[in-house]
């Protein structure tokens, strides 16, 4: 069953994500694919992350699909100007690539490559609205396609904020994306299922997939690392608490990752496992959440 | 020198649209030599608004209006006829309607759209930067450019990668769509939000041919 009819037919949906490497040894995401087929409804293959320079998503989302992993094709704008996005998006459709996940992308500064021109000729919105436009048989200058595309296509919110500005800007933008196209949300991580809840409530009323982001905690640093650094990401003193004491850490770890998920069920439409290193554990997290 | 020209009347009219009493802002600098807010063009525009049933609470042409200090001390005499308007209209560069955004607590509409620097920055270096887009977004943004307050230059919103209302950039840099919701919930006008820009023409950054063709750009781009 495709992501899309799980959604459609309200199944709790679980995708994971898988993070091509520097250079073109695929022996791993193979193995990851092999291991995660049938355990997850799609697998996200992110876009050069973090702007650090790697095999591309394309490629990588035909090589799972042949392995028999339905891929989520991430794009970021912040590499390719419209034409090379609307012809990538050609592209993949031709390989069987369903899925796409819009976003605007970390700023190249940030990455291995901070001399790199930043593109950014479209946002996250104005790709999905370009998606749009292509499943609909035309180019974003309205010049006739020879035969469309057919994509389901997602983005990205983030539930949690430090500022009143930023959580409302999400709510809005949320909002332009659903009205542009998108028809699947995953999340930033989340660690904190009541201020998940509430999120959840102020959505409500857009009644769209919406699949939690859960990020499984290898230590105490890591926690604290993505507190001070990664925006939206707020794990709360008690889960590091807990690591911090645990003397088997990645049990200690999966079984918070489990506990989330677990009571995430009744809250939202499905789960998003970024694992960021631990794809092998997965089968473990899914099988301690009993999913 | 910066290149401005006015924007089409109806998108102008559009910005206004709901609000009764304006007040019109030219500028004795460049807009004067673009020919597309000095006092002749302020004259027209007043004529123009009256013309379909607004009424203009008053008419100011300032040099320069990219000079915050100069804007704030000359309209003070003024502010009776600035209060008693819905908005400001701004017919100068991007810069100027960033400047009286900044300096005025008003909704300032622009009415005209940055074409091009013309060899120089600015009569007037302020906080305010104008990417000479060719297609002024400033209507929706509270008078705040994305294009140049935000480091992504994004224009449907933000990228949710700020902490603590800070560019993850920068921890130095505002976020620059934090910035233009606050402005924009000050003006009550968070609607705004909710408009979909499309994907920007980069193509009416080029600068005209007309005006390439002319006397002064040749002068001004010679050797």
């Amino acid at each position: 069953m495709s992501l899309k009819s799980s959604l459609e037919a309200g199944k709790f949906a679980i995708t994971c994500e898988v993070g091509p490497l520097k250079g073109t040894d695929t022996t791993e995401i193979e193995e990851v694919a092999g291991l995660l087929t049938g355990r997850v409804d799609a697998a996200n293959v992110t876009d050069q992350q973090s702007s650090v320079m790697r095999l591309g998503s394309m490629a990588t989302c035909h090589l799972i699909k042949g392995k028999g992993l339905e891929p989520i094709f991430q794009m970021t704008c912040r590499d390719r100007n419209r034409l090379a996005l609307q012809s990538d998006l050609l592209s993949a459709h031709v390989l069987g690539i369903e899925n796409v996940l819009a976003l605007t992308g970390d700023l190249p500064a940030l990455g291995d490559q901070p001399q790199a021109k930043p593109v950014y000729d479209l946002d996250s919105v104005q790709l999905l609205w370009t998606i749009q436009r292509l499943n609909e048989g035309f180019d974003i200058n309205g010049n006739e396609l020879q035969g469309k595309t057919d994509f389901f296509a997602g983005a990205v919110v983030t539930p949690e904020a430090d500022t009143e500005a930023k959580r409302e800007l999400q709510f809005y933008k949320m909002e332009k994306k659903i009205a542009n196209g998108a028809r699947f949300f995953q999340t930033q991580a989340i660690y904190d299922p009541d201020t998940f809840a509430r999120f959840m409530k102020r959505v409500e009323g857009f009644k769209i997939p919406i699949l939690a982001g859960i990020i499984p905690l290898k230590s105490a640093a890591m926690a604290r690392f993505m507190n001070k650094n990664v925006a939206g990401v707020f794990v709360p003193d008690e889960l590091i608490d807990k690591m911090a004491k645990a003397e088997d850490k990645t049990a200690a770890g999966i079984e918070i990752a489990a506990d989330l998920m677990k009571s995430l069920k009744g809250i939202c439409q499905g789960v998003h496992l970024m694992a960021i290193g631990w794809e092998k554990k997965v089968p473990a997290i899914l099988d301690a959440a009993g999913l | 020198m910066i290149v401005s020209a006015q924007k089409p009347w109806e998108e102008i009219l559009g910005y206004l649209e709901g609000e009764n009493s304006i007040f019109l802002l030219g500028c004795n600098g460049c807009a004067q030599a673009s020919g597309s807010g000095g006092p002749e063009q302020v004259a027209e525009m007043k004529e123009k608004l009256e013309g379909v049933g607004k009424k203009v609470s008053g008419t100011m042409v300032i040099d320069f209006l990219c000079q915050k200090a100069l804007v704030k001390s000359r309209l003070r005499p003024r502010m009776e006829q600035v209060a008693a308007a819905d908005s400001i209209l701004v017919m100068t560069c991007g810069l100027g309607v960033q400047a009286v955004a900044a300096s005025v607590a008003k909704v300032c509409h622009p009415a005209c759209d940055t074409v091009n620097m013309g060899g120089s920055r600015g009569e007037w270096k302020g906080d305010e930067r104008c990417y000479e887009c060719g297609e002024c977004l400033l209507e929706y943004t509270g008078g705040i450019c994305p294009l140049t307050a935000c480091t992504k230059s994004l224009t449907n919103g933000a990228c949710g990668g700020a902490s603590n209302g800070k560019c993850e950039l920068a921890p130095e840099k505002d976020c620059g769509w934090e910035l233009i919701y606050e402005r924009l919930k000050r003006n009550n006008q968070l609607d705004k939000l909710r408009r979909f820009i499309p994907p920007k023409s980069w193509d009416k950054m080029a600068p005209d041919p007309k005006v390439r063709a002319t006397a002064r750009w040749a002068l001004e781009n010679s050797g």
